[in-house]
């Protein structure tokens, strides 16, 4: 790959990163993914759109999320200090609402009446149906049947925000089998329907859209860091499963070529198992859900089914942004396994306070991998994309607790 | 984009064109069965590529299972899978092709599928082994003109990529589609996944004779064909019927040669009257 001056010049006009990327689509989707990249194209660059997307942030996510030292957890590990990007104190709880807000506004603008969202944790699921319901759009959130299980408390936010749950019981149940089903909803009721694709995957323009609206992390952040401690961290962390909030931390930072940059996967049972969702570390190219991009499956193709304990993880693909970043040298990945998440999720609770999702768990175990490789007056700049209340029956049930 | 010029060492002469060619001379309309490789049993797939053509199939749409089929209905999903659990790949399929061949030297035999197959398999690889195997074309849903450019080694060998149209293309995509088709473009009756809902003859008959005017290759009609009047009403229109789902359905569960047989004749041998009783 030759060498990259600007990271913000990607995707290109056809939503390549590089190699990965593009619109591997059915015929059908072709012209709706036509109108919608007209109108993203058109919207993003229009003052009245970003403006009424900013008070939307300010006033309704409440924008924005501070940046944490956590200064027990620091003491704790002994190394570089740790700061967290606080995408927990979002509205919904995590950094999905940011998303969602932006492409409601899209919808509204181009005038559809009912939104689709497929969902792997539930968080994506919760932050459709908020927007859903407070521009009054219809919502139908398409969930696999085995997240159903381990989600319950967010099937019923869900619920109650005045959305219909569809459970899916095709394929492995989870994440993707959603997107396919969410896919086909869209096929069929393309005329007033908006997908709403939660994560920075799919065909060409989602991959941009979601990193635009998910950017605000990185953009808020660089400039927190610079104001509140003179310079750039040493090295970012966000945990990745299809990589939204990854990138939304990463993007600002992708020309700051000091600031190192360490994609946490779900190493699941360890990579050696087979039992894991480290799609960039263990996968290979290939073509999912509408995009290249790294994917985990068999010779033959077939995508193979996935492990973690965090549902938001469990996803054979992820972002072509980041399988061009890992190609190009940009950013590394690697695996957090199950267990090391846990373990970051005790410790961040109990030296600050902070119940962290378990997505956002393997972040922080990273993250205290990376404070001990760096000196004390260094920093990891984590992102906490997540609260875990959602979580709370998954750690009991694997802890043999009865809630 | 694929080369407009086509590499085709004798363009015109593939098994697909020459198929629709004795079909037109012929008056008829081609009958084109869609099934699963591999289901309802894997033993007999081959088996059940010759009885379809007993039953009057004029080109067979052979589909290559994948774990994400995005476009496609349940009925095609379940078949997959099934296809999957029982250790189906692409491989097997290839090597159905070259049996099937032994026996059949005229009945094109066309695979629908997705990319990642065949992209984990590899372009060049698996365009070697498809010639070798007797494969004409290859359909893949998720790869549109604007992608196919993956496609060359394909194209290099001979294999002739099968483009779709649909409801919502838009007039000057439908034109560049019109231009790129080869072998067959398969025009896609409604905006949905494949086994879904009743469709309106009268209101698809404008949109395809239209599509038959400006295509450059002949023009068969799918998604939403379920039985004799329905492709009845088609064949009026189209250059070929397709039918899919229906059939899958029909196949389900079917355990012996013979059951199969039967199920597969029962099903298309009424479908092929009504299309020459026109």
């Amino acid at each position: 790959m030759p060498e990259i001056r600007d990271f913000h010049a990607f995707p290109d006009a056809q939503g390549r990163f590089g190699r990965f990327g593009g619109s591997y689509v059915a015929e059908t989707l072709m012209a709706p993914l036509a109108e919608l990249t007209e109108a993203y194209l058109r919207l993003r660059q229009d003052p009245a759109f970003i403006a009424e997307l900013d008070r939307d942030l300010t006033h309704y996510v409440g924008r924005p999320s501070p940046v944490y030292f956590a200064e027990r957890l620091t003491r704790h590990v002994g190394g570089a200090r740790i700061l967290l990007k606080r995408e927990d104190l979002n509205h919904t709880g995590a950094h999905k609402i940011n998303n969602t807000v932006g492409q409601a506004l899209v919808a509204r603008h181009m005038g559809k009446t009912r939104i689709i969202a497929e969902t792997g944790a539930g968080q994506h699921g919760v932050a459709s149906a908020t927007v859903a319901a407070r521009l009054g759009l219809k919502c139908v959130v398409y969930m696999g049947a085995t997240d159903i299980e381990r989600q319950k408390i967010n099937v019923y936010r869900m619920k109650l925000l005045g959305a219909e749950v569809v459970p899916v019981t095709s394929g492995s149940k989870t994440l993707k089998d959603a997107l396919n089903e969410a896919m086909r909803d869209w096929v069929t009721n393309v005329a007033d329907t908006f997908y709403i694709i939660g994560t920075v995957a799919g065909p060409h323009p989602y991959p941009l859209m979601v990193r635009d609206f998910n950017a605000i992390v990185g953009r808020e952040a660089r400039a927190q860091l610079l104001e509140q401690y003179g310079r750039l961290p040493d090295v970012l962390t966000a945990c990745v499963g299809g990589g939204s909030n990854a990138i939304g931390l990463f993007h600002a930072f992708l020309n700051d070529r000091d600031v190192r940059i360490v994609g946490a996967e779900a190493a699941g049972e360890g990579i050696a198992t087979g039992h894991h969702a480290a799609s960039l570390a263990a996968g290979r190219p290939g073509v999912l859900h509408g995009n290249r991009t790294y994917v985990l499956c068999d010779d033959n193709g077939q995508i193979t089914e996935t492990h973690s304990i965090s549902a938001g993880l469990d996803y054979p693909g992820v972002g072509p942004e980041h399988a061009f970043l890992k190609d190009a040298g940009r950013a590394e990945y690697v695996g957090v396994t199950d267990d090391e998440a846990m373990e970051a999720f005790h410790l961040l609770a109990r030296t600050e306070g902070i119940l962290a999702a378990l997505e956002s768990s393997h972040a922080v175990a990273q993250a205290i991998k990376l404070a001990r490789e760096y000196p004390k007056d260094g920093i990891v700049l984590c992102n906490l994309s997540g609260r875990g209340d959602k979580d709370v029956h998954t750690i009991a049930a694997r802890e043999g607790v009865q809630v | 984009m694929p080369n407009p010029e086509s590499p085709i060492p004798n363009p015109g002469f593939s098994r697909i064109d020459r198929r629709f060619a004795a079909l037109k001379a012929a008056g008829r309309t081609g009958l084109i069965p869609f099934v699963t490789a591999g289901d309802p049993s894997p033993e007999h797939a081959v088996a059940l590529m010759h009885a379809l053509v007993e039953a009057g199939a004029d080109l067979i749409e052979l589909g290559v299972p994948f774990s994400d089929p995005m476009a496609d209905g349940p009925v095609i999903q379940h078949a997959s899978e099934r296809a999957i659990a029982r250790g189906v790949g692409l491989g097997d399929v290839l090597g159905w092709v070259a049996e099937f061949r032994r026996r059949d030297a005229d009945t094109p035999v066309v695979l629908m599928g997705y990319l990642n197959p065949i992209e984990i398999h590899g372009y060049e690889r698996f365009a070697a082994e498809a010639v070798q195997a007797g494969v004409d074309g290859v359909l893949l849903v998720d790869c549109p003109l604007e992608e196919s450019e993956v496609l060359a080694p394909l194209r290099a060998a001979g294999l002739q990529q099968i483009l779709l149209a649909a409801p919502t293309t838009a007039p000057e995509r439908l034109s560049k589609l019109c231009a790129a088709a080869e072998g067959f473009l398969y025009y896609v009756s409604f905006a949905g996944i494949t086994g879904a809902a009743q469709l309106s003859t009268a209101n698809i008959a404008a949109r395809v004779a239209d599509v038959r005017a400006h295509a450059k290759a002949p023009v068969a009609v799918g998604f939403g064909v379920r039985d004799a009047a329905s492709a009845k009403a088609i064949a009026g229109f189209a250059d070929a019927v397709v039918i899919g789902s229906a059939l899958v359905e029909r196949l389900a569960g079917a355990a012996s040669a013979g059951e199969i047989a039967e199920r597969a004749g029962a099903f298309l041998e009424p479908i092929r009257t009504a299309l020459d009783a026109r």
